[in-house]
C-alpha cells in the first residue's frame, strides 16, 4: 500500500473518538437526508406512476364540481381519445378515521384496462366484474388489516352517508414498486343505484373521466378537444394529462415540501460546519508534521492530497454507513408511516444525492485547512526562529 | 594539506523579521564559506540568529539581501517550489525534537524523502535498509518513534537525513531534548557519518560539549559572526 494510503488510514486512528464522532456525524447527516429525500420522493410517486398516454377530464372549476355520465359518449367520439372509463373519489372510513386509504368507486371494466400496471389474478378478475358489491384492494391494504378473499368489509361513508358493504373479490399487485398497492376500488354502478334510490342529486354524476389516447405525442391536442366539445355547457371541462392531474395535488402541499427539502439542504451544511471543524482541528495538531514534510521537499499538491484524502476517506465511510442505513430506517419508517405513503422507495436517485452530498461535505471540509497548511511558513509551522 | 573547496558560500546575508510593526533585524551583512566536508558547530546566545542563519542555509527561509550559494547553486533566485525541490535532493535535517511522523514507522519514516526520489521501491528499501544500518537501528525498523527512546528516535531521524545521501546536514540542537550518553551516541554517530562518509554537517548548538565533537566552530553575537573562528578542532585524518 502506497506511504500517502497508509498515512491517510492511520491519521484516521489518530483520534478514535473524535473521528467516530465525526463518522457518525455524517453518517446520520446522510442517512437524515436520504430519509428527507425519500418523503420527497414518496410525495412525487403518484407523478411518477402516471401514464404519459392517460388524460384525466374534470369539471374545470373544480375537482369538487362533478361532471354528468352523460359526457361518457361524447368524450368517447373524441378523435385520438381511445378508451374512457370514469369514478368517484369515495372518501369511505373502515371502522375509524386512523384506518385512512384511498377509495373509488370505478368503472370497473374500463379502469383496468386503463390501469394495466394493477396485476390482478384473472380468476379474480372475472369474479369482480360480475359482482356489483365486489371491491378489490391493493396488496399492501388486505396484509394492512388481514384481509382475505371473500372477507365483507363495511365502510362508512362521508361524502356519500351510510354504511357500505363490500365483498373482498380481488387482491390486486403493482407491476414494479412504484405502484400504489393501498388502495380500494368498487363499483361505481354500486354507488350509483344506492344514490338513485335515494333520490340523490349526485346520482348520475362522475367525479372525473379517464382517458386513454391512440397517441401520447398528440396528447395536449386530444385534451384540448375535448375541452372544446364541452365549451359553454353548464359544466365546462378541464382536460390534462395524468402526470399534470397528479402534480396539482402536490402543489397544494408545495409549501411543506419545500420545507422538507431546505432542511435536508441544512442538514448537509451544518454536518459540513461539524467536518471542517474536525479536520481544522486535526491539521492545526499536526501543522508540524505537515512542515516536516514541506522542509523534506514535499509540494502543496501533495499535502493538498493528503489532508483532502483523509476529509475525502471519513465523509465517504460516513456516507457510506448513512446510504447502508437509509434502507433499513425506509422499512421503518414505512411499517409506522405506511398509511401516509403507500410508496416509499429508497430511489437510485436518491442514493445518488447522498454520495454527492458527502463527496461534497468531504471536499469542503478540507479547503480551509488545506488552505492553511499550505500557506503557513515551515519555520513557523516548526518554532523555529530564533 | 590540500584545502577542500567551499560547499555553502554565504555573501553579505542580512536577514530581519517584523513583529508588530518593528523590524528586527537578525542576521548583519554575514559572509561565510563552508568547506565540502567540514563539520561545523555554529554556537551563540539565544536570539543570536544561529536557527536564522541555519534556516537560509537549509532553503527553508529566504534572506533579505545577500547570497546564499550552496553546492553551486545560488538557492535565493529559487521560487518556493524550486526550493522545496532543491531541499529534497540537497539537504537532510536533523531537528532538536526528532519530527518523526508518529503514525509511520521507523522505516517508513526513513523512506518519506526517497519517495519524491525516482528510485523504484526495492531500491528505496536497500537505501532504507543501509541508513538504518548506519544508525544500527535494522532490529527497530518496525518500530513507531513512540516505542523508541528519544537517542533512538534522533538515529532514526539521521538515517532519514542519510537517506537521500543529500550535500548537506544541517542539525537544530540534535542533542538538545537527549540524555548525555544519548547524546554521546548521536554526536558520536554525526562525526563518524563526517569522518568517514565525508558529510558536510552545519549543527547549531547550545552545548559546548557537543561542539567540541566539531571540527570547526563559529560564533554568532547580534546576528554577526565573530571575527575569526574561535576555535578550529583537529582536523581529520
Amino acid at each position: 500500500m502506497p506511504v500517502l494510503l497508509r498515512l491517510l488510514f492511520r491519521n484516521l486512528l489518530r483520534h478514535k473518538l473524535r473521528t467516530g464522532l465525526t463518522l457518525c456525524g455524517i453518517c446520520v447527516a446522510i442517512l437524515s437526508f436520504g430519509l428527507l429525500r425519500t418523503v420527497i420522493s414518496a410525495w412525487y410517486a403518484g407523478v411518477e406512476a402516471s401514464s404519459a398516454n392517460r388524460l384525466i377530464t374534470r369539471n374545470c372549476i373544480s375537482l369538487i364540481f362533478p361532471l354528468p355520465l352523460s359526457y361518457l359518449e361524447r368524450i368517447r367520439g373524441v378523435e385520438g381519445v381511445k378508451n374512457v372509463s370514469y369514478g368517484n373519489w369515495f372518501g369511505g372510513i373502515y371502522i375509524e378515521e386512523k384506518n385512512f386509504f384511498a377509495n373509488f368507486a370505478v368503472e370497473p371494466r374500463t379502469y383496468l384496462e386503463l390501469y394495466s400496471e394493477y396485476l390482478l389474478p384473472e380468476d379474480q378478475k372475472q369474479v369482480f366484474l360480475r359482482d356489483r358489491r365486489a371491491c378489490i384492494v391493493g396488496r399492501k391494504l388486505a396484509k394492512r388489516f388481514d384481509w382475505k378473499v371473500g372477507d365483507l368489509i363495511t365502510l362508512r361513508g362521508t361524502i356519500f352517508p351510510g354504511n357500505w358493504e363490500f365483498v373482498l373479490r380481488g387482491i390486486y399487485s403493482g407491476r414494479d414498486s412504484r405502484v400504489d398497492e393501498s388502495q380500494f376500488f368498487f363499483h361505481w354502478d354500486y354507488l350509483n343505484e344506492s344514490l338513485k334510490k335515494r333520490n340523490s342529486v349526485m346520482a348520475d354524476q362522475v367525479g372525473i373521466y379517464i382517458l386513454s389516447v391512440t397517441n401520447p405525442e398528440l396528447a395536449a391536442e386530444t385534451a384540448a378537444k375535448v375541452d372544446r366539445v364541452f365549451k359553454n355547457s353548464y359544466a365546462e371541462t378541464l382536460t390534462e394529462t395524468e402526470k399534470a392531474f397528479q402534480l396539482g395535488f402536490v402543489a397544494l402541499t408545495e409549501a411543506i415540501l419545500l420545507v422538507i427539502q431546505l432542511v435536508s439542504f441544512v442538514v448537509i451544511v451544518i454536518i459540513m460546519a461539524v467536518a471542517a471543524n474536525s479536520m481544522s482541528m486535526s491539521v492545526r495538531e499536526r501543522l508540524g508534521e505537515y512542515a516536516v514534510f514541506k522542509t523534506l521537499g514535499f509540494g502543496g499538491t501533495y499535502l493538498a492530497t493528503m489532508i483532502l484524502g483523509e476529509s475525502l476517506l471519513i465523509a465517504v465511510l460516513g456516507g457510506a454507513g448513512g446510504v447502508l442505513l437509509t434502507f433499513p430506517a425506509a422499512n421503518a419508517f414505512l411499517n409506522y408511516l405506511g398509511d401516509y405513503f403507500p410508496v416509499f422507495l429508497v430511489t437510485k436517485q436518491t442514493v445518488f444525492f447522498q454520495g454527492l452530498a458527502a463527496l461534497a461535505v468531504g471536499m469542503a471540509s478540507a479547503v480551509l485547512p488545506t488552505w492553511r497548511a499550505a500557506r503557513v511558513p515551515i519555520i513557523q509551522a516548526l518554532g523555529r526562529v530564533g | 594539506m590540500e584545502e577542500r573547496p567551499a560547499i555553502v558560500e554565504l555573501r553579505n546575508l542580512f536577514k530581519s523579521y517584523r513583529r508588530g510593526g518593528q523590524t528586527l533585524p537578525v542576521l548583519r551583512d554575514i559572509t561565510l564559506d563552508i568547506r565540502e566536508g567540514d563539520f561545523m558547530a555554529l554556537m551563540g546566545p539565544s536570539g543570536s540568529g544561529k536557527s536564522t542563519l541555519l534556516n537560509l542555509i537549509a532553503g527553508l527561509d529566504q534572506a533579505d539581501s545577500g547570497t546564499i550559494h550552496v553546492a553551486g547553486v545560488d538557492i535565493t533566485t529559487l521560487s518556493e517550489s524550486e526550493l522545496a525541490e532543491w531541499r529534497a535532493v540537497n539537504v537532510g535535517f536533523i531537528f532538536q525534537f526528532y519530527n518523526l511522523i508518529p503514525v509511520l514507522t521507523a522505516f517508513e519514516n526513513v523512506e518519506l524523502p526517497l519517495i519524491l526520489s525516482d528510485l523504484t521501491k526495492k531500491e528505496r528499501r536497500e537505501h532504507v535498509a543501509t541508513a538504518l544500518n548506519l544508525v544500527k537501528l535494522e532490529d527497530r525498523m518496525e518500530h513507531y518513534p513512540g516505542q523508541l527512546s528519544g537517542g533512538q528516535q534522533q538515529r532514526v531521524a539521521i538515517a532519514r537525513a542519510m537517506a537521500t545521501d543529500p550535500a548537506i546536514l544541517v542539525a537544530d540542537e540534535p542533542t538538545g531534548d537527549l540524555d548525555r550518553t544519548s547524546a554521546e551516541e548521536v554526536l558520536s554517530l554525526m562525526e563518524r557519518l563526517s569522518l568517514e562518509a565525508g558529510k558536510t554537517i552545519i549543527m547549531v548548538t547550545h552545548d559546548p560539549r557537543a561542539a567540541r565533537k566539531a571540527r570547526s566552530m563559529r560564533y554568532l553575537e547580534k546576528g554577526v559572526l565573530a571575527s575569526a573562528p574561535e576555535i578550529t578542532f583537529s582536523q581529520p585524518a
